[in-house]
């Protein structure tokens, strides 16, 4: 196995692009180190993108905010303005793992791990955050929700290496909020996550949303008739009981140890009304 | 493999060595360094019993690679103690008996200083939070967060 810390992005890509086969990005590692303990794992070339200038920087520009691929989760919480108009991704980002792991995973990481139950996802999904990826070909941008395509599988094609995650500029009296379910206080993957995005009118009216789930599907879920059943409404009980049954029918989980389809399916619905609650108080005073 | 050469600082001092790609920083600390304070109990990020502070921040050392210490700042429970004179929060959990067979206590008590770092007077919660990726199998945790308390009121200049 080879080690490589280039110190540009080019240099990064062009390292993943020639790599013949088995080659990792390592930033954080909370994943990539883990997976590297089994038998089963083998790497050839493990591509270390820490030192390359910006990617451990949280900037923000007239756009919104840049968080490079290197920033840890911990940082996230640090930075007050990204904490102030960007609270639900700052919480699910802050909700992975242990003091330890977050002085070390990434959104970034997050995301390409491609689990279906990352917490940071459908926050970062709801916000209508983007990925920028640079490759051999040049840099593009995506949406968040296209990244992952599976379980494990990501959009990416070969020499890629996302950047940094590109958050908008929040409209005024705009906010997030993530929750997820556990059967226990903190560290446990989650059962469903839920995030809700919404922005308030002249009128005190929700004026947009975007709702997202996590662990309901094999992959991130935007779930557009839960937004609709928002948009136009003070959150009273009928839209708040509209967005629980979008987001229940939506919701496609698979039983396991963590929790059936039919609980889940009703928790996704649950999270999303508090979620909801949550984000309409915050916009409320902003 | 070819090793890789690495320069780095650890609990102030300048430390040069030669590690394999693969090789993790608790493995570097522990086989090539004879810093044996940090302990492996689960080898994932699982125990928090090889905790180290790279750059200010907590982390397992177990899951960063030793060639990613190079020009990074380390410190290893070894440096804890100024001498002879022990640190309040060492201290603190010998008077509390916060400590039975001891595999965990190197971890927590890394994780204890950079908790008392950012935050001089934290409150149970969020001492219990904080300390959440460390697990003791013996002590039951509130020994541990009683003496991580009463280290906290020494190091205000509070009187116990």
């Amino acid at each position: 196995m080879r080690y490589e810390r280039p110190q540009t992005i080019e240099d990064a890509t062009a390292l993943m692009a020639g790599a013949e086969a088995n080659a990792f990005v390592l930033a954080g590692g909370t994943d990539l180190l883990v997976r590297m303990q089994s038998d089963a794992f083998e790497a050839d070339l493990i591509v270390d993108i820490k030192a390359i200038s910006g990617f451990d920087a949280i900037t923000q520009t007239e756009d919104g905010f840049v968080i490079g691929a290197a920033v840890p989760s911990a940082a996230l919480s640090e930075d007050a303005a990204l904490v102030a108009a960007w609270p639900g991704v700052v919480e699910a980002a802050n909700l992975i793992g242990s003091t330890q792991i977050q002085g070390r995973c990434t959104i970034v990481g997050n995301l390409c791990n491609a689990s279906p139950a990352a917490d940071s996802v459908p926050a970062l999904v709801a916000a209508d955050a983007r990925a920028q990826i640079a490759g051999p070909a040049g840099t593009r941008e995506v949406a968040i929700a296209d990244v992952p395509t599976g379980p494990g599988k990501v959009s990416l094609s070969k020499g890629e290496i996302i950047e940094a995650v590109l958050l908008p500029k929040p409209e005024p009296r705009t906010a997030d909020a993530y929750l997820r379910f556990i059967p226990r206080t903190e560290m446990d993957i989650a059962v469903v996550g839920a995030a809700v995005n919404l922005s308030l009118g002249d009128d005190g009216t929700i004026s947009a949303a975007r709702v997202a789930l996590g662990a309901v599907a094999p992959k991130v879920l935007l779930v557009e008739e839960a937004a609709e059943a928002l948009i136009g409404s003070n959150l009273d009980e009928a839209a708040l009981e509209a967005l629980a049954v979008a987001c229940s029918n939506a919701s496609n989980p698979i039983d396991d140890k963590r929790g059936t389809v039919e609980y889940r399916k009703e928790v996704a619905g649950v999270l999303a009304r508090r979620a909801a609650q949550t984000a309409y108080a915050r916009a409320g005073e902003n | 493999m070819p090793a890789i050469a690495v320069s780095t600082t650890i609990n102030d001092d300048t430390v040069e060595f030669l590690c394999q790609p693969d090789e993790t920083l608790l493995d570097v600390l522990r086989n090539r360094l004879g810093l044996m304070g940090a302990k492996e109990g689960c080898g994932t990020g699982d125990c928090g019993a090889c905790s180290a502070i790279v750059d200010g921040r907590v982390v397992c050392s177990c899951l960063v690679l030793g060639a990613e210490a190079e020009g990074r700042t380390i410190e290893t429970i070894e440096g804890m103690a100024n001498g002879n004179e022990l640190h309040p929060l060492q201290r603190k959990f010998i008077e509390h008996a916060a400590l039975q067979c001891g595999i965990c206590t190197p971890g927590f008590l890394m994780a204890a200083k950079a908790l008392l770092e950012v935050n001089p007077d934290p409150t149970e919660t969020e001492i219990r939070f904080w300390l959440a990726g460390n697990l003791c199998r013996c002590t039951g945790y509130d020994k541990i967060v009683r003496a991580v308390q009463d280290a906290a009121a020494e190091m205000r200049g509070e009187t116990a």
